[in-house]
């Protein structure tokens, strides 16, 4: 298989694609700008499922978490994903690089890269909305030069033994403590912030109140945390997600062996 | 009759042996401290003719410090120090001026819920949340920034029902805590912020003319643990704009390295803690404690520098990773600043050395500024006079 790049245009200015749902019963008029321009891409480089689609999108994001560079995985069993990550995790270091899983059940979101067949999540932080950080520029810009070298490499043929590659894999999602209106009761705990990837036992701190009460994490067993006070997941009622490690493995590409 | 206390100094009358005088803007400030003439040590009263007397109030000269009215019609700066027969007792701790800063916002909240945290033995600060559609919506602002609309022309503008929401804001607020430069205005507004440069526990006031403020800043600067290093914003000839300016002193505390929209527990602790020795401060002064003079390091605004962009304002670069998080360092002519998206490097090109501030703020894209270029001045500031208890 070759990863081919853009080929098929498609043009923006055709009629959305009436798919039978209530999004394609409605107007352009009467949709938010975002489903809009969800259905836009979904033309472009999809159709989402479909042979059609892209063979890979690398979707760029920063969070304003501690998080460093991560590359966020959509399925455990995308060999070539795990082989992909597993060389831009080498040639990064001694640079740290994460692994979020986010293959589950009801966790897992609809991605504007999910319209490919292998999508990339590439999440760099900790940088403020708004802002344009000269380190982690460098860090992001560096992630897409190891992804499309690793692409390269695979569309020459080359040879990628069979490997394994530790991730974080996202288990449940913790909300603020919250007033009965909805406000925030407690914000991160200081001995929480800033600890993305690292070990959270039973018993550790994770929120503090302004009347300086410390509310300890509950769990039965050691987690780690991501997105650890991300501000645009204040509104989706995430203050971290809770993860566990666990190590995936990739058959060999482009191996000559039978 | 003494002489003019520095030259374009204007006589506006004598009465007695007192005198007023007004100063022209471009007086300049950041002056090495002079010997002082018997003009400068002389204390003297200021008073206004009748026609003058809606702006008017009192103040006291001492050394090495010269005085200006603000009177309507002139652009004047004015120096406040709290008149001697009156305590500070109406003060305002402002959050939310900016509705994407959610400690100020939380903190005030709380506050205002329970304020017993901001009561003193000599006055109750009271909060007050500032922009409440701002901050209904977590964005900075609705039409246009409340930090920029407290000049006399959108305090005083008339049609203001489909105009900017912030100018209404601004005008109730005025209304509130005002009127700017009236004797009826609050006597000190805590302004709080946050910014997403490296400005340690920045402390914000118009000019080093506010020996109130200048005090404030000092006891603060004496009696927390981080550094706080004085941002000086005022320009010779321009208006306060800032809704500090609302009230006779004003303070902002833009506790840093903070991204909007986030509320981080270390800054909340750091915030509360500012506000909590402004206030002390404050009681101190109002139970009769005359606090003498000192001289003091602060940073005065010169310019900002935009970002380097292309014909149609599009980026072309950043900041330079050895300027980045760099506030308050001194940057010298050749120093780097920004780097293209290209990788070539862009040098600072100035005569002299200067000290950056809110480097790569993340609100001051659209104003035009990736960092603000700062004088490092040492200003000498009169002692402050206990005033006189209150009348019952």
């Amino acid at each position: 298989m070759i990863l081919r790049g853009p080929g098929k245009q498609r043009g923006l200015t055709g009629p959305v694609p009436d798919s039978g749902t209530q999004a394609g019963k409605e107007t352009l008029e009467d949709l938010p700008y975002e489903v809009v321009r969800a259905q836009e891409i979904h033309l472009l480089f999809g159709p989402k499922g479909s042979k059609d689609a892209y063979d890979v999108i690398l979707d760029l994001h920063n969070t304003t978490a501690n998080m460093g560079c991560t590359l966020i995985l959509e399925s455990s069993k995308n060999d070539l994903l795990i082989q992909m990550f597993h060389y831009i995790k080498n040639s990064l270091a001694p640079l740290p690089c994460f692994v979020y899983l986010i293959d589950h059940p009801s966790l897992k979101y609809a991605t504007t890269r999910s319209v490919a067949k292998h999508p990339v999540g590439v999440e760099v932080g900790p940088q403020p909305q708004g802002v344009l950080r000269a380190d982690i520029l460098d860090q992001m810009r560096r992630i897409v030069q190891h992804a499309l070298d690793f692409i390269q490499c695979f569309n020459e043929g080359k040879e990628f033994p069979a490997c394994s590659l530790e991730v974080y894999q996202v288990m449940e999602k913790i909300d603020y403590p919250r007033k009965e209106n909805g406000e925030i009761a407690a914000v991160i705990h200081p001995r929480l912030q800033d600890q993305d990837w690292k070990p959270l036992n039973p018993g550790d701190p994770v929120f503090l109140t302004l009347d300086g009460k410390t509310i300890p994490f509950d769990g039965d067993s050691t987690v780690y945390p991501v997105f650890v006070n991300e501000a645009a997941y204040y509104e989706k009622g995430e203050a971290f997600a809770k993860t566990v490690k666990v190590t995936l493995t990739a058959r060999s590409l482009n191996s000559l062996s039978p | 009759m003494r002489g003019p206390l520095t030259s374009g100094c204007k006589l506006l009358g004598s009465r007695d042996c007192q005198q007023a005088w007004i100063c022209p803007p471009d007086l300049a400030r950041c002056q090495p401290h002079s010997e002082e003439t018997e003009t400068e040590r002389d204390v003297a009263e200021v008073w206004l003719s009748p026609e003058q007397s809606a702006c008017s109030t009192s103040y006291c000269l001492s050394k090495a410090m010269q005085l200006a009215l603000l009177c309507p019609g002139t652009d004047s700066r004015m120096y406040s120090t709290p008149p001697r027969e009156r305590q500070l007792e109406r003060v305002a701790v402002m959050g939310g001026t900016h509705g994407n800063e959610l400690c100020s916002i939380y903190l005030v909240k709380h506050w205002l819920q329970g304020p017993s945290e901001l009561q003193r033995g000599t006055f109750a600060a009271t909060p007050f949340l500032a922009n409440p559609k701002a901050t209904k919506h977590c964005i900075r602002y609705v039409s246009q920034d409340l930090n920029r609309s407290f000049t006399r022309a959108f305090l005083t503008s008339q049609d203001t029902r489909d105009g900017p929401y912030e100018v209404r804001q601004a005008q109730e607020i005025n209304q509130l805590l005002g009127p700017k430069g009236s004797a009826d205005a609050f006597d000190f507004i805590l302004a709080l912020h946050n910014t997403v440069s490296n400005m340690a526990a920045c402390l914000i006031s118009d000019s080093e003319e506010n020996i109130f403020t200048m005090h404030t800043c000092h006891y603060i600067q004496k009696h927390t643990q981080s550094p706080c290093p004085i941002y000086l914003y005022g320009c010779p000839g321009q208006e306060s704009y800032a809704l500090q300016s609302v009230a006779k002193n004003g303070l902002g505390l833009p506790p840093s390295s903070h991204p909007h929209r986030v509320l981080r527990a270390d800054v909340l602790s750091h915030m509360r803690a500012l506000v909590a020795c402004g206030l002390d401060f404050n009681d101190l002064f109002n139970q009769g404690t005359s606090f003498p003079a000192f001289d003091i390091v602060a940073y005065k605004i010169i310019e900002p520098v935009d970002f380097p962009r292309s014909p149609c304002g599009e980026l072309l670069g950043f900041v330079h990773p050895r300027l980045q998080d760099k506030d308050f360092f001194p940057l010298k002519p050749g120093d780097p600043i920004f780097q293209l998206f290209s990788g070539e490097e862009i040098f600072y090109e100035g005569d002299a050395t200067i000290y950056p501030a809110f480097i790569n703020e993340a609100s001051y894209c659209e104003k035009g500024a990736a960092f603000y270029k700062m004088k490092k001045c040492t200003f000498s500031i009169p002692p402050l006079e206990a005033p006189v208890a209150s009348a019952p």
